[in-house]
């Protein structure tokens, strides 16, 4: 990497256009948002992967000797509190989505910057809530919050969590709120919804779950909270209360979370899979339709993690049925993008080596989700560490992937400059080895029968666990990796061209970094989307 | 929504109506209906739900057809809610 | 449609640099209240579906504890709730007619039917937990089968109603604010959407009193109170 710093060629944009701390702390520019957001969240997944790393850590031994009991119960919780609501649902919403959304669609802004900016803060402010959680001795009821236990049975700061969450959970509802509106009033003439990048569709899919179920979650905390404080007896037993109560409204949102934090995933993976096969998606139609349905039918099957909790067998029958439905959507997409691919001109870019993982990593994360959705298995693997491999396939190999790609992708754009794509590659290949030296033991280990959440084993389980363990070194590397060289890129990167990698896109005819306001007129939009069989063969920069 | 503005009558006219369901609502509720009272009741609540919203906010003139998908979504969603967890409650009894 | 002149362009003051025209930015501003105000409904949604599922297992300490509503005090709130919608979309009116005075005169009277909605509440609450003793928690007392039952009706009279009497209590905040820049001259024909957006939250929360109200009083024929 060489050293010397290389000037950008200094033309006015919305990096360089006002100085200071207030000029971000106040702004309204949707761009300079999105990068509030990514220091926010960055920090908290390192946060989440502290916490990480000292699970990993207990489970190298079978015996429980690195923490207390107690103290594993908070680690598990508060890693997957900060990874999910102060992670995984603003990452590519409020940082890729915050940036692009306008753009992609031809406008100035979003249709409410100031609620955009409100955005933000609540999530700050959640934030402080929760590293208050954090340092005064942490939350031990597991990210699920379940009742009677975090209501009747713990002194640990539950309040404290369920009120970071809940105010991160409207941080949430107003990006929704705006990316909806945005989307139905913003577009420029000719961006007609059958000429919207999926990119926009994901995030429509994504803004239409954030508003309809997050206020579920708002109001079961509240409920949670209040049964704390006052006593109230909803989901108290002993009343005649039922703890199920609790676990349907909090999983109403929960389940639909999931597809919160993956949609917006698959739509970056669309944008990188037809730049670097340089062809237009395979079934624009069915792509967006199958993002929608995707949204649609995430909400109707949630009461699949309450199969052995003592819900009724007929309602697990039901609900079994429906989430075997949301599958085809999904699989809809990994067809389409294969297809995409096929015969396609492919470039090995670090986007492309990171959509490549999404697919394959997700399609097995979505499979073994098959598996648990079937009753009868599921009886076997439930609260097991099978379940904990499945879905870290597709948060982990899956949405942070297609992060991690979104960044390297948009990084000229965001940036002005080109991270080092050597390195890139790497960092890629790091993190893809990393990932699955980590959790496929943990299907091995889930079927055998280890639980989840338990911080000391059976024996038997060791080496799978020390497995497991080096694994997640390998992948902390991973991700250490581009922190580094994106930020060395910032003073020391190639000045990136407005298309460095020949893509098709509003984004891409606009300078990077692009001005205050995007675009100096209005574009009028008379083509297709991924339109690369009439744009020219470009020369993808290194 | 579009500069349609409502006279002065139109709302004193819904305003009635909704105090007259009101009291209909009230004196209905001394009748011993058994399990029909709230079903009575919740019928006149939707009527005094629908003129408000029709004619106070305004509903039956907006023009733009995605505002109208966007309550009916919402309504719908929790009708969701409603719907599937009942699935649970009305069906613990079963064998 | 491009910006096609570069030349100064008349335009609404009240016109944000984002957007291409007022009618643009209005129907956008009313799109987003109305997408805010399912997020509303889901969140009450919530609380609905904790009553209508405790109310199919305990159906008779439904009956019960619905008895002891003061059904008068929920009645005559019920109305008072009503004015003081008609106020509002009066007000309303009259700001896209340009009537300032009308304008401020309707909000404030609104506020005042806002403000008595609350005191007869306060008054409710007072009965329920001074007198009665009927706030759930160890201080619950109840004389009659299906104690702990009813404790949880209490639990959701006042979960819900509490957290109606909050949006109310935000309302009347929201109302005092555009009273206050309506009686400054802000709004008129030319730009009314606060106003508007306004109202509609204000509509929205007399609508969830609309459905709290026979949930929580009528449910029973009898009445003691």
């Amino acid at each position: 990497m060489a050293s010397t710093p290389v000037a950008a060629p200094e033309r006015e944009n919305y990096l360089n256009n006002e100085y200071g701390i207030s000029s971000w702390l106040f702004t309204t520019d949707h761009k300079r948002i999105a990068l509030l957001y990514l220091v926010t969240i960055t920090f908290f997944f390192f946060i989440g992967g502290f916490f990480a790393l000292l699970i990993r850590l207990e489970l190298l031994t079978p015996e429980g000797d690195l923490v207390l009991a107690d103290t594993y119960n908070k680690l598990f919780t508060m890693h997957g509190q900060v990874m999910i609501f102060f992670f995984l649902i603003p990452a590519v919403p409020a940082v890729l989505g915050n940036f692009l959304i306008p753009i992609m669609i031809g406008a100035k802004d979003l249709a409410f910057p100031r609620i955009n900016l409100l955005s933000w803060y609540l999530l700050v402010i959640g934030g402080c809530f929760m590293t208050y959680t954090i340092l005064s001795g942490g939350v031990d009821t597991g990210w699920t919050f379940y009742t009677p236990l975090s209501t009747h049975f713990l002194d640990t700061h539950v309040i404290a969590a369920a009120l970071a969450i809940f105010i991160a959970g409207f941080s949430s509802i107003l990006t929704g709120l705006n990316f909806i509106v945005t989307i139905h009033r913003m577009r420029a003439p000719g961006m007609t919804w059958s000429r919207l990048p999926l990119f926009v569709w994901a995030n429509y899919a994504t803004a239409i779950i954030q508003v309809l179920g997050t206020p579920v979650l708002a109001i079961s905390l509240m409920l949670v909270a209040l049964e704390r404080v006052f006593h109230l007896g909803i989901f108290d037993p002993r009343l005649g209360g039922d703890p199920l109560l609790f676990q349907h409204l909090f999983w109403f949102y929960s389940h639909p979370a999931v597809y919160i934090m993956i949609l917006p995933g698959m739509g970056v993976i669309s944008e990188i899979v037809t730049c670097f096969s340089h062809k237009r998606i395979f079934g624009y139609q069915f792509m967006a339709l199958a993002l929608i349905a995707i949204a649609v039918l995430g909400f109707l099957v949630w009461a699949h993690h309450m199969f052995v909790a003592g819900i009724s067998l007929y309602a697990a029958l039901v609900f079994s049925l429906l989430s075997y439905f949301v599958a085809v959507p999904s699989a809809i997409k990994v067809f389409n993008w294969t297809a995409t691919m096929f015969k396609g001109s492919i470039t090995y870019s670090t986007p492309m080596l990171y959509a490549f993982g999404f697919i394959g990593l997700f399609t097995m994360g979505g499979m073994t989700g098959l598996f648990v959705a079937a009753l009868g298995i599921d009886v076997h693997v439930t609260d097991t560490y099978f379940v904990v491999a499945h879905f870290h396939y597709i948060m982990v190999g899956g949405m942070v992937m297609a992060y991690m790609g979104g960044l390297h992708f948009w990084w000229p754009k965001l940036s002005g400059r080109m991270y080092p794509e050597n390195w890139g590659r790497l960092a890629a290949l790091i993190i893809f080895i990393g990932f699955n030296l980590t959790f496929f033991p943990q299907f091995v280990l889930g079927w055998l029968g280890m639980p989840r959440r338990y911080w000391q084993y059976s024996p038997e389980f060791q080496v799978l666990n020390v497995l497991s363990t080096a694994g997640a070194t390998i992948l902390a590397v991973g991700y250490l990796l581009p922190m580094v060289y994106f930020l060395w890129s910032m003073r020391y990167g190639k000045p990136a061209s407005d298309n460095p990698w020949g893509a098709a896109g509003l984004e891409w005819m606009i300078s990077s970094p692009p001005t205050t306001f995007n675009f100096d007129q209005t574009p009028t939009v008379t083509w297709e989307a991924y339109n690369y069989d009439e744009l020219q063969e470009a020369p993808v920069e290194r | 929504m579009s500069a349609h503005i409502a006279t002065k009558k139109l709302y004193i006219t819904v305003w009635a109506s909704l105090i007259f369901l009101t009291a209909l609502t009230a004196a209905a509720s001394y009748l011993e209906l058994g399990p029909f009272n709230i079903v009575l009741a919740l019928v006149i609540a939707t009527c005094k739900m629908l003129l408000v919203a029709l004619f106070f906010m305004g509903i039956k003139y907006i023009s733009d057809k995605m505002t109208i998908v966007v309550i009916v979504a919402g309504l719908f969603w929790l009708f969701i809610l409603l719907a599937l967890s009942m699935t649970d409650y009305a069906s613990r009894g079963w064998v | 449609m491009s910006d096609s002149t570069p030349a100064v362009v008349e335009h609404n003051p009240d016109l944000r640099h984002h957007f291409a025209t007022m009618e643009q930015q209005t129907e956008t501003a009313v799109m987003g209240m109305w997408v805010f105000l399912i997020t509303e409904i889901m969140f009450f949604g919530g609380m609905f579906a904790g009553y209508v599922i405790y109310r199919h297992l305990y159906y008779s300490a439904w009956l019960e504890g619905s008895q002891r509503m003061d059904f008068w005090w929920g009645t005559i709130n019920t109305v008072v709730l009503l004015c003081s919608s008609l106020t509002m979309a009066l007000a309303v009116r009259a700001t896209q007619l340009g009537h300032r005075k009308s304008t401020v005169t309707l909000l404030i009277i609104t506020i005042l039917f806002g403000l008595a909605f609350l005191g007869i509440k306060g008054i409710e609450y007072w009965g329920h937990i001074v007198t009665e003793h009927q706030l759930p928690g160890p201080g619950f007392r109840f004389a009659g089968p299906n104690t702990s039952q009813v404790e949880i009706f209490f639990s959701f009279y006042f979960a819900m109603t509490g957290f109606h009497a909050l949006h109310m209590i935000i309302g009347v905040g929201l109302v005092s604010f555009i009273a206050y820049y309506a009686w400054k001259g802000r709004y008129g024909a030319h730009y009314y959407t606060p106003v508007e957006n306004t109202g509609l939250y204000w509509h929205f929360v007399d609508i969830v009193w609309i459905y709290l109200y026979p949930l929580f009083y009528l449910i029973s024929h009898i009445h003691r109170k």
